[in-house]
């Protein structure tokens, strides 16, 4: 097992340093001056655009602006932003619980709706069930979700009048952020109707990006369901006249699970680029709507930080899926 | 059983039709899949849309009625029969927009998967084949490219290339190439050591021959079905960047494009917005149909014996 993650790990080092060089290199690439686009309108005279060029270091040789920001970064230190001139890091914690809130939710109502479905349209191949299931899962895979949130919008909020169009929270509660996390928070703040205003807020964007990870997660399940089903110990524990919901359920579910959680670890970076597009129709405070107000501010600073930050928390997720599959998988570890 | 070495006696006397043959066989598994059958035809139909769009559209796309802004579908009170899915903000006829959006996506959905394919085909023989530092080098940017977002990568090239269909066509096709070179790359490792191989090998065969004649043609059946997945998330990525902003550019027809601008629009028109995401659902759906029964007629794992 610890071989096994130390060969993980080697493998990764080059990985992580091509992708700082990427991000970096990136945002050299990106046309407009940054100096310039902090000056905005009224432009800049051509001492202070020296002066400012001199201070963000931007005159000196590539490389050495390179090895100075990674020795930033490992100490911590993400630059400042150009737009807000706040620190990216600072920046970075103070909206990545909205973007984590909204993910993990949809990734529960995704799970929670998408094994289930899966387990009861294999053991029913055939049926109507699985024909419907499988019908709805393709069709939610085939999903451009930015026209379901804006579906979900003339639907609920427009023709019902249910669900709020965008933000978090009603303005009306405004406390101080404990966790981050608007639904702890606002139980926290004990304000009655806090927690309901900010559940309000939250379903439809948690199921528009919950969509296609639960169409991905029922399809996975199922196939892998129906491959284990037709296993020789599947049939001798039902031979052995074992009840058939022990079966599924212990037997056949248990090794099911191995490439299910895989396609789970995998959703992280769907549920990333999802996040872009659900944040930016409900106008969700998170890390999609920085990035994409980032690149249209051409600020330099937080694209490219913030391209860095994302690619390792997803390369991160992925070496924990790798090391879990490996716990439940004994026939990885042995390799 | 019997079937195959029956089959497999005639092939030696009779001058053999493998690939003939192999189509038949090919139809037969996915004929009987009912959605891919459903899908196929759905897309040919949107093939033939997109080639006669001038032919069949009612109006051309960039036409301004002005004295009917936002009319709705000709079934609603207040529609017009003269534009059966109603009008935009400034009176053009959804319908024709819709018929003429259809060449976007679908050329978007080729070229990109040309792109990748053929990219990715190039890449992935290449590190299959030689293995040691080329495979590490071409691997390692592979892993680079996926450890990104796929649309957050697409979006800041096309910042960096400029907003536009071309760029955006070019930049999904550089974010869903990877998949291409891991696939190909597998298959050609598993094929690699494969008795025809050596004995190609050993009759004397080039390093480019044996690459591109031996092995890949033995490898052709996942990258037929990663094909087909690629062609439906290039245009929902076409799509999305065109809805962002970053794609084609206004006043182009493409879906995506249209959804953007009828953003505005959404509780007082909601046919602006309506029309052009069910556009791309559909034709998405169609050819996600397709690459499951291609799927399953080409995984001989899951052909029913």
């Amino acid at each position: 097992m610890f071989r096994y993650l130390l060969h993980k790990l080697a493998l990764i080092v080059p990985t992580v340093i091509g992708i700082s060089l990427a991000a970096f290199a990136f945002v050299r690439l990106l046309p407009g001056d940054p100096i310039l686009a902090l000056a905005g309108e009224r432009g800049v005279s051509p001492e202070r655009y020296a002066e400012l060029i001199e201070r963000f270091g931007y005159n000196r040789p590539y490389i050495v602006q390179y090895l100075d920001y990674i020795g930033n970064v490992l100490t911590g230190d993400f630059g400042i932003s150009i737009a807000t001139k706040r620190p990216v890091w600072g920046e970075f914690m103070a909206l990545f619980p909205a973007t984590l809130e909204l993910a993990v939710v949809a990734l529960i109502i995704a799970v929670a709706i998408g094994i289930p479905a899966g387990i009861f349209a294999a053991v029913k191949r055939g049926s109507w069930f699985d024909q419907a299931t499988m019908g709805v899962a393709l069709t939610g895979y085939s999903m451009p979700i930015f026209w379901w949130g804006l579906l979900l919008i003339i639907f609920f909020s427009g023709y019902l009048g249910w669900t709020p169009v965008s933000g978090r929270i009603g303005l009306q509660y405004f406390f101080r952020p404990v966790t981050g996390f608007m639904l702890i928070d606002s139980l926290i703040a004990g304000r009655p109707g806090a927690f309901s205003s900010a559940v309000s807020h939250l379903i439809l964007p948690s199921i528009v990006l919950a969509t296609i990870p639960l169409a991905v997660i029922a399809r996975q399940t199922r196939s892998a369901m129906l491959e284990v089903l037709g296993e020789d110990y599947v049939r001798t524990a039902r031979a052995k006249g074992l009840a058939p919901r022990r079966v599924v359920g212990l037997h056949a579910f248990r090794n099911a699970l191995i490439p299910v959680v895989t396609t789970i670890g995998l959703q992280v970076g769907t549920l990333m680029a999802g996040a872009i597009l659900t944040e930016t129709i409900f106008s969700w405070p998170g890390i999609g709507k920085w990035m994409i107000d980032a690149i249209g501010k051409r600020d330099y600073v937080v694209v490219q930080s913030g391209l860095l930050i994302i690619a390792l928390i997803v390369m991160a997720v992925n070496l924990l899926v790798d090391m879990l599959y490996a716990v439940i998988n004994p026939r990885i570890r042995v390799q | 059983m019997t079937d195959q070495s029956a089959g497999e006696g005639t092939a030696a006397t009779l001058p053999p039709e493998p690939r003939n043959r192999g189509l038949v066989e090919f139809w037969h598994y996915f004929s009987m899949n009912t959605g891919a059958v459903i899908g196929l035809v759905v897309f040919t139909l949107l093939v033939l849309m997109a080639i006669f769009a001038p032919l069949v559209a009612p109006h051309l796309p960039d036409e301004q009625f002005r004295d009917s802004l936002l009319t709705p579908p000709a079934w609603q009170e207040g529609g017009k029969s003269m534009f059966l899915l109603g009008t935009d903000a400034v009176g053009r006829d959804m319908l024709s927009r819709l018929i003429h959006g259809a060449r976007y996506s679908l050329f978007i959905g080729l070229v990109v998967v040309v792109f990748a394919l053929v990219s990715g085909i190039i890449l992935g023989v290449l590190a299959g084949y030689f293995r040691g530092w080329v495979d590490a080098l071409i691997m390692r940017v592979m892993d680079i490219i996926l450890a990104f977002p796929s649309l957050l990568l697409a979006l800041v090239l096309v910042a960096i290339l400029g907003p536009g269909l071309f760029n955006a066509m070019l930049a999904i096709a550089l974010v869903l190439q990877p998949h291409f070179a891991r696939l190909t790359r597998a298959a050609v490792m598993a094929e690699k050591n494969r008795e025809y191989v050596v004995s190609a090998k050993v009759a004397g065969a080039s390093h480019l021959r044996l690459m591109l004649v031996t092995i890949l043609p033995n490898c052709v059946a996942p990258l037929i079905v990663q094909a087909t997945l690629s062609f439906s998330n290039a245009i929902l990525e076409a799509a999305a960047l065109g809805f962002l902003g970053m794609g084609a550019q206004p006043p182009t027809p493409e879906w995506g494009t249209m959804l953007a601008s009828a953003r505005e629009f959404i509780l007082r028109a909601p046919w602006v917005v309506t029309f052009p995401g069910l556009a791309i659902l559909i034709t998405v759906l169609a050819i996600n149909l397709i690459g499951d029964g291609l799927r399953d007629a080409l995984d001989p794992k899951l052909k029913r014996s």
